[in-house]
């Protein structure tokens, strides 16, 4: 190692202020919200998946009666584990059917709502910085990459974590104004969608981003960035989905466990993506941007 | 203020900086002239610490920028060639989030200096609009607004009035020039060789990622011509063939208008002899006017020197073709030095 990179590691590894980690992301938010063209289609995906989709759904399961379809839709039911049998409530096949699919069937949209709108600002945030040419500003000022990195990092994820919660809430009235009735009351969120909002979701979101802001750190273009992050969200999509689907069906612990190691394994991502914010990046100079 | 020491930097196969050398003293304004590629830029970003050097010494304040570039940072204000300036949000926004970047804060005292700074650049009506609907002019005079907000020793702008209508330039190369007298220190990049007259405390002439010759402008002017031109035009031009024997005159120099000479003179003091010389070998003399090199003659005359360093001191003649394209302006520079090449066709 050179001494000028030495150098250079003595000042990364200096105290981190969070109050410039906490401007760098509220100025990336703000021009956010200035863009009403990203946050319309961002309002409409939340509004689609929690809203829209549910009540279409548990609309038609509620008002169809006891037709067949239901009936075989509830005997489709037997094939979810025995802890997640032991979880359905309801008397009759149209109250089991649209508990379940509140339950369990849904849940990739509290995964996939974050993770698309979290993907799509952290593509373009630091590669977009070179593209507008304000990523010498960035370099010029005394913030420190791991603070540029933290703040990108928190102006990417809350978007769509704040959007997954709103939408949540909505998703929360949308269920117990349908399925209450079928099964005795309100009844949702459940003790699992709980530990998967507040405890798997938000790892997995980081995991993601700190993967999608190494990308946007190293590409030459926001198209590219955009591309690659495709590429990385989907897999992550079916990683998160399949989990935490697995954390609703799961025994009452199996959410709290995953969601540990989710938060390791997103720490770790995240450690290793600081490295990848440096101010030649920045600049566009660094071998290979 | 700043000392660069042999910096050198790479990017991939690519030279930015070979060995620069670079002193900038406080207080003064000092102009990095050179060619696109010249390493100016790279030059800015090594003093701020926003790239390391591969080789060599930085010292920005005293202090080294790789090791302490967050005390350097705060010092410093820049102005990029682009404006830097985030388009979705409005002018004040723009200066706000720098304002709380470089620690100011947030409230109206800071409003306060953000108005101010605005009202320096005559930019202050536009501060509750959106970038992105700015002019160009108006980026610069935002992005120069910012770059004072923190109040630092150090002002660095590269390219300053790029893109801007020549109005508009020399307003902000003027504001450049107030600066210094508020005690800043000014470094400031360009390749327009206009806006460096008169603005310029010291000059540095850089060319593939090296500095060829640095002073002020009238060090390198009497460096580079110790000598006096003085421009003589006369009604019968013919008759002045033979000023090259005059006692005093050094190099016989034809001017582009043909009734026009460029003598370059041992001294200031032989001016009257030389004009009376010529009129008593009956030359009609209708201008006598002696030449003071300007920073663009200067600017060519250093390069003309490496052409023909780089050249293995050979002449510099328009056949020449191993030393790639000799243009007109660097004969008549060789010529004005009287260096080898200095022979013009007639």
């Amino acid at each position: 190692m050179s001494s000028a990179q030495d150098r250079a590691g003595h000042d990364r590894w200096r105290s981190l202020n969070w109050r410039r980690v906490r401007i760098v992301a509220r100025s990336d938010m703000r021009q956010l919200l200035e863009d009403k063209g990203f946050w319309m289609p961002m309002v409409l995906l939340g509004a689609i998946f929690f809203l829209f989709i549910p009540i279409v759904l548990l609309l038609s399961i509620t008002s169809i009666g006891n037709v067949q379809v239901v009936s075989q839709m509830s005997q489709t039911l037997k094939v979810l584990p025995k802890a997640a049998q032991a979880q359905i409530e309801g008397q009759s096949d149209q109250g089991r059917t649209a508990y379940a699919l509140a339950v369990f069937l849904l849940a990739p949209v509290a995964i996939v709502v974050p993770l698309t709108i979290s993907t799509a600002i952290g593509a373009s945030t630091i590669v977009g910085e070179r593209e507008r040419g304000t990523g010498e500003f960035l370099a010029h000022s005394p913030a420190h990459e791991r603070e540029i990195y933290l703040g990108k990092l928190i102006a990417s994820l809350l978007p769509g974590y704040l959007t997954t919660l709103v939408g949540f809430g909505i998703y929360s009235i949308v269920v117990n104004v349908f399925v209450g009735p079928e099964v005795g009351g309100w009844f949702f969120p459940t003790r699992n969608w709980w530990v998967l909002m507040l405890w798997v979701v938000p790892p997995f979101l980081a995991l993601t981003l700190s993967v999608v802001l190494r990308l946007s750190a190293r590409v030459k273009s926001t198209a590219a960035a955009q591309q690659a992050a495709g590429l990385v969200t989907l897999p992550m999509i079916g990683i998160a989905y399949s989990q935490s689907t697995g954390a609703l069906f799961g025994a009452d612990a199996a959410g709290l466990y995953l969601g540990v190691i989710a938060w390791v394994v997103a720490i770790i991502g995240l450690v290793r993506g600081m490295r990848a914010v440096s101010r030649s990046r920045l600049l566009g100079v660094a071998d290979g941007v | 203020m700043v000392v660069l020491d042999g910096v050198t930097r790479r990017f991939g196969e690519v030279n930015a900086l070979s060995g620069l050398d670079l002193v900038v003293p406080a207080n003064r304004i000092t102009v990095l002239l050179g060619p696109n590629g010249a390493g100016k830029t790279t030059a800015i970003r090594m003093i701020t610490g926003a790239l390391d050097p591969h080789s060599g010494s930085v010292r920005t304040f005293g202090l080294d920028p790789s090791r302490h570039g967050e005390e350097v940072r705060l010092r410093c204000g820049v102005v990029s060639a682009k404006p830097a300036l985030y388009d979705r949000l409005d002018g004040h926004a723009n200066l706000a989030y720098a304002a709380e970047l470089y620690g100011l804060g947030r409230g109206p005292e800071v409003d306060e200096r953000i108005r101010s700074a605005a009202a320096r650049f005559g930019i202050e009506h536009a501060l509750d609009q959106r970038v992105g609907g700015f002019s160009t002019g108006m980026k610069t005079r935002l992005a120069l607004a910012r770059s004072i907000l923190h109040q630092p020793d150090l002002l660095l702008f590269d390219e300053p009035t790029s893109g801007l209508d020549p109005e508009s330039s020399h307003a902000v190369l003027e504001m450049i020039r107030e600066m210094t007298d508020n005690g800043r220190t000014v470094v400031m990049c360009t390749h327009l060789l206009l806006e460096a007259e008169g603005l310029a405390d010291t000059v540095v002439v850089m060319e593939d990622g090296r500095d060829l010759v640095a002073g002020t402008p009238v060090e390198l002017t009497r460096q580079f011509w110790p000598g006096t031109v003085v421009l003589v035009a006369a009604e019968n031009p013919q008759a002045m063939a033979g000023a090259a024997e005059i006692e005093g005159v050094i190099h016989v120099e034809p001017d582009s208008d043909q009734s026009r000479l460029r003598l370059h003179l041992d001294g200031e003091h032989r001016t009257a002899e030389i004009v009376r010389a010529l009129v008593e070998r009956g030359v009609r003399l209708v201008r006598v006017e002696p030449i003071e090199p300007s920073l663009e003659d200067l600017y060519f005359a250093v390069r003309t020197k490496k052409a023909i360093a780089d050249d293995g001191g050979r002449q510099l003649t328009p056949n020449n073709s191993e030393g790639g394209p000799v243009t007109d302006r660097q004969r008549q520079v060789a010529a004005l030095t009287g260096w080898p090449g200095s022979e013009t066709p007639r």
